[in-house]
């Protein structure tokens, strides 16, 4: 193997990684943000809602759940604006898109963490006469966070790296950035070999910051 | 008994087909302390939880001061009071459950708290001092900051106690609260709610400890399939029960447990 390694290209348009990153964060957070609001919204009118109410919920959630990510980014992209006759840009797009997504599973996430509060719970808040406005500010949603804190942790880190296909409708993330500097400078080995180690940090420092969460907010004092 | 500050009267309660309560009355005065026995299965918890509309009922009316507690007043349909109107009347009757039931994310002064502050509209700092006054009368000044998790079941209790009581309602309600502690803790816990019979606590004592109904009880109240099938004064009802067939062996089946 007679391979020899150059980063000196990949430094040069470091910027594009850089800048692609904090776009990929950006993209990201804005949408688990709108998405929580989506999946609480959803996974509350589903316990306290009709039949309607949750044939129709359920129905988004096996939508959403049931398709690749990839199909809903084209469709969302390129299929809704030329049916509808209008056009927005690929990073809103994909900010919907990806919004669109994560709610579906965090409504099962959250609809999980109200169900698994237990009765007794709102049985004492109903008896020192909390209002249900006060049972679900103090008693369930400070409950329902604790309990489903573990498992948003997962959906925020698979959530951030499904911004990498953010590349295949031009939005300059860090895949697409990379993809740019592989393309222009045929390093193909040496941008992959940046790219990788700065998913994997990012993902393991929002792992750990989450962690931490978790410790900071745990039922149980250790 | 002229002027009952709960007054229960033709309460009936199905789950499906099966028939809870079957046409209970029941009167408690200010001040008594009645406590329900009876096996399992008889509608005890069910009515002690009807009082406070835990559960609804199917028919009858449920009086506490005066105020029909879970339908409102008026002849013709019976209509559920909504949750936000029963807020209020709720917070006027205690009840100490029998798994405790602390909110686990916060600590023993804030489980007492929060309905200080967000029900009765008490400042912070004075729901605290009354909080951490009746903490400190069952026994946990030292335990203020700590997590329900960080407490045995019975101190866990005795919060939850506190966290009745604080509240100052008229007539505090207990489910069973010894039955899920382990015998060595079951002393500490009654005798806080003997402290409270002292001070003229009105309470309804849904329980098996025997001992304590002869000794704090004022009534006995002994039901079995849905209605009240004993009420007399506690001695009085222990001392006779030789002459009932239900209650006799049902104090036989409880004493062989013991």
């Amino acid at each position: 193997m007679d391979y020899h390694f150059n980063f000196n290209f990949v430094w040069r348009y470091a910027d594009k990684l850089y800048w692609g990153l904090l776009l990929s964060l950006e993209i990201a957070f804005v949408s688990i943000l709108i998405g929580m609001v989506i999946g609480l919204g959803l996974a509350l009118a589903y316990t306290g809602g009709g039949r309607l109410v949750r044939t129709a919920i359920a129905a988004y959630v096996e939508f959403i759940r049931n398709v690749p990510l990839l199909l809903l980014v084209y469709l969302v992209f390129y299929g809704i604006p030329s049916a509808g006759g209008f056009a927005y840009d690929a990073q809103t797009s994909f900010v919907a898109t990806l919004a669109l997504y994560s709610g579906a599973y965090l409504v099962e996430v959250f609809r999980a963490g109200l169900d698994a509060i237990p009765k007794g719970l709102i049985d004492a808040g109903k008896s020192i006469g909390l209002t249900p406005w006060q049972r679900f500010l103090y008693v369930r949603m400070p409950m329902m966070f604790r309990i489903v804190l573990p498992s948003l942790s997962n959906v925020y880190v698979s959530l951030f790296k499904d911004t990498s296909l953010a590349y295949v409708i031009a939005v300059p993330e860090l895949t697409y950035g990379a993809n740019w500097i592989k393309t222009n400078t045929f390093r193909v080995i040496e941008v992959w070999l940046v790219v990788w180690p700065m998913y994997l940090v990012t993902c393991y420092v929002l792992l750990h910051g989450l962690r931490l969460l978790e410790r900071r907010f745990s039922l149980v004092r250790r | 008994m002229s002027q009952s500050l709960v007054q229960i009267r033709g309460v009936k309660k199905s789950f499906g087909t099966t028939r809870v309560l079957d046409g209970v009355d029941l009167d408690v005065a200010k001040g008594e302390v009645v406590c329900v026995i009876g096996p399992s299965g008889s509608g005890k918890t069910t009515l002690l939880r009807c009082i406070n509309l835990l559960e609804t009922y199917d028919d009858g009316s449920i009086k506490v001061d005066s105020v029909e507690v879970g339908y409102e007043d008026g002849s013709g349909s019976r209509k559920r009071r909504s949750e936000r109107a029963l807020a209020p009347i709720r917070a006027d009757i205690g009840m100490v459950f029998q798994l405790f039931n602390l909110f686990p994310h916060l600590s023993a002064l804030e489980n007492v708290t929060l309905g200080l502050t967000k029900v009765r509209g008490i400042s912070k700092a004075e729901a605290k001092d009354r909080a951490t006054h009746w903490l400190t009368r069952v026994g946990l000044a030292d335990k203020l900051q700590s997590l329900p998790s960080q407490l045995s079941g019975g101190q866990q209790q005795r919060v939850g106690i506190a966290r009745a009581v604080a509240m100052g309602p008229k007539v505090l309600l207990l489910d069973e609260i010894t039955s899920a502690l382990d015998p060595e803790l079951v002393g500490e816990v009654l005798s806080v709610v003997q402290g409270l019979a002292k001070d003229g606590m009105t309470m309804i004592v849904v329980t098996h400890e025997m001992t304590f109904a002869r000794d704090v009880g004022s009534r006995i109240v002994f039901m079995d399939d849905g209605r009240v099938q004993i009420d007399g004064p506690s001695r009085e009802v222990l001392a006779n029960a030789a002459s009932h067939e239900r209650l006799k062996s049902f104090l036989a089946r409880i004493e062989m447990k013991h």
